[in-house]
């Protein structure tokens, strides 16, 4: 089969930018969460009390998952550069 | 044994120096001529054409070396022979002077004996003229 | 009132709704108006991880474990945030290299190994097989349960009839029709499925939307909010522990493994690998995707606690399932349309799954299981086969049907023994063995295919003896021994108290044995033995994909091809409609108006090969490539080690102009080093000739005047006395010169000892003005001095300002001319010194003598005509002392108007 005879070749690379500190704030959200979700502070509210008629781990637990999410969302949307 | 007729030339600037040689030379019964400098020392061997010239390397003006080649450049002085005298010892120096055209070099200090020794060989070897 | 019948008929209605959309999606996608190239359709997508287990799974563990059940949405929350770094990355690298699979992406980071391709697979399709048994077990349930509408009955013993008797059976049938309609009608060379995705994440608002109707039923309509279930179920004994994180999952191991585990599964399912990263139009979506998933997974576990309190309140008696208070409650309270809506809640949640599962599934096994499979059996003869395409497609539909019958399988052989939720545990507990092979090949360039083989092998090993054994003896298919005794009754292989370890919940037990012993192997192999060159190519590609433009890759070829091979060879598998469509966009990229005028280059067959990477798997692909292209013998291995070679090469020229550089600096420094010392070197030779001749001239007199008066007895007296003072005045000069070396010798080098004392100035000139005087006498010099009356004392070492007055003094006598010639000295205090000036009328110094005479053995005065008065080295000795004692020396003079001698010493600080 005939046709003309490729060499290779080698590409380079470019650096890409990119927002700087969202990685570094998403990977402390990422920190709080497990200290948030794990076992002291669980234990700290796993009792059997009521806040607002509502247990207080449940309370607890979507509250600051909650809370969590706004975080996550406000560095997101925040540090998006256009 | 004291040759007579033989006609030799100092130049030497340190006056000691000059005055022992012109001592010596005279006392074997060589007829001595002096120069204190190199300038000098060329328009006496132009004028007189020694048989033996001894340069001190080290002269002011002209030195040693040129003397010498001035000497073997000039067709008058052919025959003459040329005796050196070094006083820094410099290895360098006794091989450039002969280089240029000396027949023999002596190092300062030197031996009285030693000195007319070498005068007397070097005159043994020069034809009568 | 509901009747078998119209469920049906609601049901498929429901799946049409699904294939409408679908199929409008897909629509829009070939017009080039994509309907998913929206961040909260992804966001969407990615909620196809909530299945069946979710939809009634969560609230049957919520009912027997609490607040456990949480840890599994916990997890991807947390993840979430990491998917910035993590599925960004691989979102990347996946476009970047045609990756349409998790197995391909394993295999494409150590080195496109269908080894390794192959081994996920079977992975993924053991490991999930409990999974789609699960979505068929919450479907016939669910489906048992609706029928009995508004009784309610507990389906009787479930695989109670294999396959034709048993419903289950034709719900895995249908939903392998559904499949395959979905997603196999023809191949995509990127995989992308729109309409599929369109379908998903309308599913997700399906399942949500139920969910919360029932959760609001049972929270308001059933009981009267929130507090009111609570409070209620805060009085039943029972109820108590629930609140917390009590019950049989309420340990908080568990609780880490369970957030882990899930941490993983929301990565390495296939089916979340499939909507995330292959099916992702635009990275940017993942920004809202970090947060919106997370809501939606919060939004949808709102009421799981209520719903079990309550439905656990409601049946006291425990004849209910608590894995269906959701579809119960209603039921019960009579709420046809809210119960319909549930099932079709609950449907919706387990088709989803078990499609897009069986979809990413039917794919690895297609492109990396089989086909390498049918390349390697030369009887087939594949290369000559003309039309791959339809094999293609027969084999993934196969793989479907498979699949889902192995899932029915399970189903009958263990779905008795577990609750919904466990089944999927154990499914995490298979896809989480992908971790360490990931997410440590995304970010350590050292790990190697070996190591990746091994650490697979042994956790799924370890996942299979631990976990799904297990479930076949807990459901009775393996003796009940195996368990409470182990493998040939040994104790410490007790499946789940491996090695004696007791304590753990059964998916920590596994999660533990299983990563130790794939993370372990996995780093010490790869830490024993070197990446080969591909690998290591491929596995740089992959750990710095996020630091390259994407779109770039290594293009390595050398060979031959033409452009109408490529074009054939592409056909064969995408089919020719396809392939030209695919070409003739690819030639609009180069700038060509025509397929035929694509240049044959490395860039056209890079681009052949990664759209036959979507087809069959990129180490498949590389196959069919090479066999189009007239390779010269280059292969990749061949190619790396030159790229290595080059790479050094360039570091090595990099290093060498380095050195070059370096070595130019030092050989100029040394250069001139060399030049400094070379200079001093040839001062040292002159001060040392120098030296010598000074010493050699002397000395040849006392000699040669010594031998002349040995030898010469008869000579006249006043000879004799002439020549012995000859002797003996040299021998004074020549003392005189050796003393004046060693005397700057030791001034120059710093030696010497300087005493400092306190004298008058005035009292050392007058001394020294007498040590001098018979000099002047004899040259006939009138000397005078003006001292001032009184002068501050200073410091010095008294000799050495001796040496310097006497020097001056006798250089002003020998320079003047005898009987004119007048010196006079003259001290005067100044700024903060004291000053002596030394003044002859001598002949004057030139100015060009002026800066030679403080140099060693230098003199002033014409060469030719003047003989030199002194050593020459008086005045530098004078200079080092004055220098020395912290003053100044100079001369000021001009031709025929005498010369002044001056220098200063300082005066001792006046203390306060």
């Amino acid at each position: 089969m005939s046709g003309p005879v490729i060499r290779c070749a080698i590409y380079g690379v470019l650096e890409t930018m990119q927002p700087a500190l969202k990685g570094p704030r998403l990977a402390a959200l990422f920190m709080l969460g497990v200290l948030l979700f794990n076992y002291p502070l669980l234990q700290l509210f796993a009792h059997d009390g009521m806040i607002f008629g509502l247990p207080v781990l449940y309370c607890y637990v979507f509250c600051a998952w909650a809370a969590l999410i706004g975080l996550m969302a406000m560095v997101v949307e925040r540090s998006e550069q256009p | 044994m004291t040759p007579s007729g033989r006609r030799v030339l100092i130049v030497e600037d340190d006056h000691n120096i000059l005055i022992s040689l012109k001592f010596l030379l005279e006392n074997a019964g060589y007829d001595v001529l002096t120069a204190s400098d190199g300038v000098r020392g060329w328009a006496a061997l132009e004028e007189h054409q020694p048989d033996l010239a001894v340069f001190d390397i080290m002269l002011p003006a002209l030195d040693g070396y040129e003397l010498c080649r001035r000497v073997r450049a000039s067709p008058k002085l052919q025959t003459m022979k040329i005796l050196i005298l070094s006083a820094r010892g410099l290895d360098a120096e006794v091989a450039k002077g002969l280089q240029m055209g000396a027949d023999a070099y002596l190092r300062k200090p030197f031996g009285t004996r030693e000195f007319l020794e070498t005068v007397g060989l070097l005159l043994v070897q020069t034809p009568y003229q | 009132m509901l009747t078998g019948g119209m469920i049906v008929v609601v049901s498929f209605a429901y799946v049409g709704l699904l294939f409408a959309i679908a199929a409008y999606g897909d629509r829009r996608a070939d017009t080039g108006r994509s309907l998913i190239a929206n961040p909260y359709i992804y966001a969407l997508s990615l909620a196809v991880y909530c299945t069946s287990w979710t939809f009634y799974g969560s609230v049957g563990r919520a009912a027997t474990g609490g607040m456990g059940f949480l840890a599994i949405y916990i997890g991807p929350t947390l993840m979430a945030a990491l998917w910035w770094v993590l599925l960004m990355k691989m979102i990347r690298i996946s476009k970047a290299n045609r990756i349409t699979s998790i197995a391909d992406f394993v295999a494409s980071r150590y080195g496109k190994s269908p080894l390794l391709g192959g081994l996920v697979t079977i992975i993924a399709v053991v490991g999930i097989v409990p999974y789609i048994a699960l979505q068929l077990k919450a479907i016939s349930t669910s489906f048992s349960i609706i029928l009995h509408y508004p009784g309610i009955a507990m389906p009787e013993k479930l695989g109670s009839q294999l396959f034709v008797g048993d419903n289950t059976f034709y719900i895995a049938m249908l939903l392998a029709a559904f499949t395959i309609l979905f997603g196999t009608r023809h191949l995509d060379a990127s995989e992308r499925h729109e309409g599929l995705v369109a379908a998903i994440a309308f599913e997700s608002v399906v399942k949500l939307a139920a969910f919360l109707a029932v959760g609001l039923f049972v929270t308001y309509g059933i009981y009267n909010g929130f507090t009111d279930i609570f409070d209620r179920a805060a009085q039943d004994i029972r109820l108590q522990t629930l609140i917390t994180l009590g019950g049989e999952s309420g340990n908080y191991g568990s609780w880490a493994s369970l957030t882990l585990l899930s941490m993983f599964a929301i990565l390495f399912l296939p089916r979340q690998f499939q909507v995330a990263v292959v099916e992702n139009v635009d990275e940017r979506h993942l920004n809202k995707a970090i947060w919106l998933f997370p809501l939606y997974l919060l939004a949808i576990n709102i009421f799981v606690l209520p719903i079990a309190l309550g439905g656990l309140l409601y049946f006291p008696s425990g004849g209910v399932d608590a894995d269906t208070f959701v579809l119960t409650l209603p039921i019960a309270e009579k709420q046809a349309a809210l119960a319909m809506l549930a099932f079709i809640g609950g449907l919706s949640a387990a088709t989803g799954m078990g499609i897009v599962e069986t979809i990413a599934l039917s794919t690895m096994v297609c492109n990396d299981l089989v086909m390498p499979l049918l390349l390697r059996l030369r009887g087939l003869r594949l290369n000559e086969r003309r039309d791959l395409s339809q094999l293609l497609l027969g084999i993934r539909r196969g793989a479907i049907v498979g699949i889902l019958i192995l899932g029915y399988v399970y189903f009958y052989l263990a779905g008795e023994a577990y609750a919904l939720v466990s089944i999927g545990l154990i499914s995490f507990s298979a896809v989480a063995q992908f971790a360490p092979a990931i997410i440590l090949g995304l970010f350590w360039k050292g790990g190697t295919r070996q190591g990746a083989i091994w650490g697979l092998s042994a956790g799924f090993a370890i996942w299979i003896y631990t976990l799904l054994l297990p479930s076949f003896a807990k459901s009775g298919w393996l003796p009940a021994t195996f368990l409470s005794q182990g493998l040939w009754g040994i104790e410490l292989l007790k499946p789940q108290q491996l090695f004696g370890l007791q304590g753990l919940d059964e998916i920590s037990h596994c999660l533990f044995w299983s990563l130790l012993a794939n993370a372990g192997l996995y780093i010490a192999l790869s830490l024993a033995r070197t990446a080969d060159a591909a690998e290591h190519a491929q596995a740089t590609l992959f750990v710095d994909a996020t630091r390259h433009v994407p779109g770039a890759g290594s293009r390595f070829w050398s060979g031959s091809a033409s452009v109408n091979d490529l074009l054939t060879l592409l056909g064969r598998f995408l089919g020719p409609d396809r392939a030209r469509e695919a070409l003739a966009a690819y030639a609009r990229v180069r700038g060509v108006s025509e397929v035929n005028a694509i240049p044959a280059d490395a860039d056209t067959v890079h681009h052949a090969e990664s759209l036959l990477t979507g087809a069959i798997g990129s180490a498949s692909a590389r196959v069919m490539i090479a066999s189009v292209v007239d390779e010269e013998p280059l292969g990749i291995g061949e190619v790396m080690h030159i790229i290595d070679e080059a790479s050094q090469v360039l570091a090595y020229s990099r290093q060498l102009e380095q050195q070059s550089r370096e070595l130019e600096a030092a050989t100029n420094e040394l250069r001139s080093a060399n030049l400094r010392l070379t200079e001093l070197d040839q001062l040292k030779n002159d001060f040392i000739s120098t030296v010598t001749h000074e010493l050699r001239t002397p000395l040849t007199s006392i000699r040669a005047f010594s031998e002349i008066l040995r030898d010469n007895p008869a000579l006249d007296m006043a000879q004799r006395e002439n020549f012995l003072g000859i002797i003996i005045r040299e021998s004074e000069r020549l003392t005189r010169l050796i003393n004046q070396v060693l005397d700057l010798a030791k001034l120059e080098s710093g030696g010497g000892e300087w005493h400092a004392i306190q004298f008058d100035m005035r009292e050392l000139i007058h001394e020294s003005l007498r040590a001098t005087s018979q000099l002047f006498n004899d040259n006939h010099v009138t000397i005078s001095a003006t001292l001032p009356d009184a002068a501050p004392e200073i410091i010095a070492d008294r000799d050495r300002v001796m040496q310097v007055m006497q020097n001056l003094l006798s250089n002003a006598a020998k320079f003047c001319a005898p009987h004119r010639g007048r010196v006079t000295v003259a001290l005067a205090p100044t700024q903060g010194a004291l000053r002596v000036d030394i003044a002859d009328n001598g002949p004057g110094i030139s100015t060009e003598d002026q800066a030679v005479i403080f140099e060693k053995f230098r003199q002033a005065g014409d060469t030719l005509t003047d003989k030199p008065k002194g050593s020459g080295l008086g005045l530098a000795i004078c200079k080092q002392i004055v220098e020395h004692l912290g003053g100044q020396l100079w001369v000021v003079s001009a031709p025929g108007a005498g010369a002044t001698f001056s220098f200063t010493l300082p005066l001792p600080e006046v203390r306060a």
